[in-house]
């Protein structure tokens, strides 16, 4: 048994995202059509040249239908797909090995989620019937165990992992900014985010993603078919995807400072794509940073630094638009929005325009040019208990 | 031979300072606290920590559960069995309620001494009162569990050595089903019947007894009509200074707990061959008398009243009032909860009500919290969510919310034990979990 993947073996030749936003005048419907209308433009393909779909939303809407419905295909093999806040890069991976596998030449993955028709702040899970026993945490305070544990096992000052979070936080907002896809562009200094009151654990509500309506898609082909479909195609380097078994909450060895699940994902996707060293071969990574103690603990885990020096590491810029690997140039889930089921989709937007140079100076990564490989990172559930996908695309073929 | 070989009792952690009701209210109040239970105790969950402090002294397993209260979180549904199952009792021991009134209590507690095999039997009350009324203020919240047996299930630690009942129809007090508060006949009617009554069972059960008033160490008067019972001890020929505290400025009356309790914690002072009698006092009268045997000078009970009584903590008035209805708080901004699975929490018995996995029984262990966190965004029914990754002295590791603790109280290396809680209720279920709590009583290394 091994993970082979399907390294220059699928080419993404059309992509398309919407705006992350609090959209109340539109519905999953119009977000999806959207997306799409603009993936299959950048293809240059119709909705009946795509031979199959996959859909991926985590709780918008349910089967197939709710993408062929708006789209209006005739006869077209639709699947919705979930799991957790990675949604959106398992339809990405489930229309890339579709493809691979030779049973379409053209696949679509499309995400979207249709948050704020809920009535309330935040993200909530529709219940499954349970016995009343299950944590009734929010996602904020799961992921708030991390900073004190963090700071205890490197021996950070508290204060100094506030700026350091502040500091994260601050970076995915100047990059926000300058994004107008995003959902938030407007900057905030360190100062400014210090002052913000706690509402879980030592996070403010400025140390957690943009809650947001969006939707983004993505065409995929065999890479020798490509060129058909574009001049300057992007190709799947590796996809990887972590289940964790939820270990972790009951290991009393787990100390919430790591995520191995996220370890895991990423050291296949770099042997499938051929990587030894990340930080000096990747142009740019997309992470997930649904809380800014989440996009600490990843820099250590996706092997940008070694343990225990992402704090340092943040605080000197290294994962800025104009540092050594700029991470989340787009804003992240942050600043630029959390759509669930659409988020990993956004991230390989982003890849997507940053590789293929179609970006504005201002916001151009520091590594473009120098480097071809994008990084995206995409991850569902908690500390101890959580999903993970790594994928790698990039526009030279080895 | 039969009598009482072991007992526990609980009072929950929050005090009310009576004197903070009149200010709000206008009316109402009076000196000294009441214990009040937490938002996430009901009567049940009182009666499994009171039960599970008394099985932590051992004594033989129970072959019946008597659960008395005027409070029972169903009807319909038997509130014994979800105590039963979290005290993990054997599935052949029989687990009934005794609903309605303090006479309940007087009546599961006698059903046990007449029967012939060891018989938990466990009071609990959540004495609720309108706002202002004397019924709130002069109302407490507690449990107590009696475990009843013969000389052959145990040492015995205070043996019936003569009992007797009186019945009587009287309209003293009354309360619809889902009504807030009781309503009350003119109080000196009631007083005018209770004293003759408890008089005469005092006298027959004396005489059972084979003594007289003299002889006895300590009278524990129970009722709801607390004029009556003073006045009853008055007219007992009892001295004043035997006759036993009813607790009232710091626990108040917590009803169908008022018996066990205020018998457990004669108890707990008295010492061997000193006669403790019991009189109940509630739609008629009971007695029973106890002489306390040299296997009581023996017994260490878990968490004794009076080191319960000193560890409670304050709770503000209008959060009070808040907790049990009678103050309409705005409501966290997230989902109401989902009701739990009956299926489901069927299959999962075990864990739910016992805290028991195929590796051990939680609950019965201590802990340490290793890490821990404040939920201001997430639902409760009094937010915030303080929530902490519990590591227990066996090894095992379970992240689980706290309870009886501020925010500001919780920290890194804390002690914590398990308890029984209600988490939520939803479509009238209540959803019945365990939570951590810090603990209070001083550990030995």
């Amino acid at each position: 048994m091994s993970s082979h993947g399907i390294r220059d073996r699928v080419a993404i030749v059309g992509m398309g995202c919407t705006r992350f936003a609090e959209h109340f005048d539109k519905g999953a419907d119009d977000l999806l059509r959207e997306s799409t209308g603009d993936a299959f433009a950048a293809a240059g393909v119709s909705k009946d040249d795509v031979d199959a779909y996959w859909l991926g939303t985590a709780q918008s809407g349910m089967s197939g239908i709710m993408l062929a419905r708006p789209l209006g295909l005739e006869g077209k093999p639709v699947t919705r797909v979930e799991n957790y806040c990675a949604t959106g890069s398992e339809a990405l991976r489930q229309a890339a090995y579709a493809v691979a596998s030779g049973a379409y030449d053209l696949a679509m993955a499309v995400g979207v989620e249709k948050v704020k028709d809920s009535g309330y702040q935040g993200l909530n899970a529709f219940p499954i019937p349970n016995d009343g026993t299950q944590r009734s945490l929010t996602a904020a305070a799961m992921f708030s165990m991390i900073v004190p544990a963090y700071a205890k096992r490197y021996g950070v000052d508290p204060e100094e992992m506030r700026t350091v979070l502040a500091r994260i936080a601050s970076k995915n907002h100047a990059n926000g900014a300058k994004n107008p896809k995003a959902q938030f562009r407007k900057e905030w200094p360190v100062e400014k985010l210090l002052a913000m009151p706690p509402v879980a654990g030592g996070l403010s509500v400025f140390d957690c993603a943009g809650v947001a309506d969006g939707s983004a898609a993505a065409i995929v082909c065999r890479v020798e078919d490509a060129h058909r479909y574009t001049d300057r195609p992007v190709f799947i380097k590796a996809l990887s995807f972590v289940a964790g078994n939820g270990s972790g909450l009951e290991d009393p060895t787990y100390d919430y400072t790591y995520f191995p699940e996220v370890a895991a994902s990423a050291a296949d996707a770099y042997a499938q794509a051929g990587i030894t060293d990340p930080r000096t071969e990747l142009a740019m990574a997309e992470v997930h940073d649904c809380f800014t103690p989440t996009e600490l603990v990843l820099m250590e885990d996706l092997g940008f630094c070694a343990r225990g020096t992402a704090w340092k590491e943040e605080l000197a810029g290294t994962f800025d638009l104009d540092g050594e690997l700029p991470v989340n140039p787009d804003g992240g889930l942050k600043s630029f929005g959390h759509p669930v089921g659409a988020s990993g989709l956004r991230m390989m937007f982003e890849a997507w325009l940053q590789l293929r140079g179609d970006v504005p100076d201002e916001r151009r990564i520091s590594t473009y040019g120098k480097r071809s490989l994008a990084l995206t990172h995409n991850l569902g559930g908690y500390p101890g208990e959580m999903v993970s996908f790594v994928g790698i695309v990039g526009t030279d073929r080895t | 031979m039969r009598g009482i070989l072991g007992w526990g009792v609980h009072l929950p952690h929050g005090r009310l300072d009576r004197t903070q009701i009149a200010p709000l209210v206008g009316t109402g109040g009076g000196k000294g606290t009441r214990s009040i239970a937490s938002y996430d105790e009901d009567s049940t969950t009182m009666a499994v920590e009171a039960g599970r402090r008394l099985r932590r002294t051992g004594g033989p397993a129970p072959r019946a559960l008597w659960f008395a209260t005027t409070t029972p979180a169903y009807l319909d549904k038997t509130n014994a069995t979800a105590i039963h199952a979290a005290l993990r009792l054997d599935r052949t021991a029989g687990a009934y309620d005794a609903v309605g009134s303090v006479r309940s209590a007087a009546g599961a507690i006698r059903a046990a001494l007449d029967g012939t095999a060891p018989a938990l039997v466990i009071g609990s009350d959540v004495r609720n009162g309108r706002p202002g009324s004397a019924d709130e203020s002069a109302g407490g919240d507690a449990a107590a569990a009696m475990l009843i047996g013969s000389d052959a299930d145990g040492p015995i630690l205070a043996e019936l050595i003569g009992t007797a009942a009186l019945s009587e129809e009287f309209l003293d007090r009354w309360r619809p089903p889902g009504d807030a508060g009781s309503r009350l006949w003119e109080e000196r009617f009631g007083e005018t019947r209770y004293v003759p009554l408890a008089t005469e069972v005092f006298k027959l059960a004396l005489g059972e007894a084979g003594i007289d008033a003299a002889a006895v160490d300590a009278l524990v008067v129970a009722g709801l009509h607390d004029r009556a019972c003073a006045a009853a001890a008055r007219a007992s020929g009892v001295a004043a200074d035997r006759v036993a505290d009813r607790l009232s400025a710091t626990v108040g009356n917590p009803g169908a707990a008022a018996p066990g309790l205020l018998l457990a914690r004669a108890l707990e002072t008295a010492t061997p061959g000193q006669v403790v009698v019991l009189l109940v006092l509630s739609d008629g009268a009971d007695a029973f008398v106890f002489r306390a045997t040299d296997a009581l000078s023996r017994y260490a009970p878990i968490e004794p009243v009076a080191a319960q009584i000193m560890t409670g903590t304050p709770v503000a008035y209008g959060r009070y009032l808040a907790w049990r209805g009678f103050l309409a708080v705005e409501p966290p901004r997230r989902p109401e909860p989902s009701r739990p699975s009956a299926s489901a929490a069927g299959r999962n018995t075990n864990w739910k009500f016992g805290l028991a996995s195929g590796s051990g029984v939680l609950s019965d262990q201590r802990g340490t919290v290793t890490t821990f966190t404040v939920d201001r965004l997430a639902y409760s029914p009094s937010p915030p969510v303080v929530f902490a990754v519990v590591d227990f002295d066996d090894g095992e590791r379970l992240p689980v919310e706290l309870t009886d603790v501020t925010p500001e109280e919780v920290e890194v290396g804390m002690r914590v034990e398990m308890t029984f809680r209600r988490l939520f209720t939803a479509d009238g279920i209540a959803n019945y979990f365990w939570k951590a709590r810090p603990v209070r009583e001083v550990e030995s290394a």
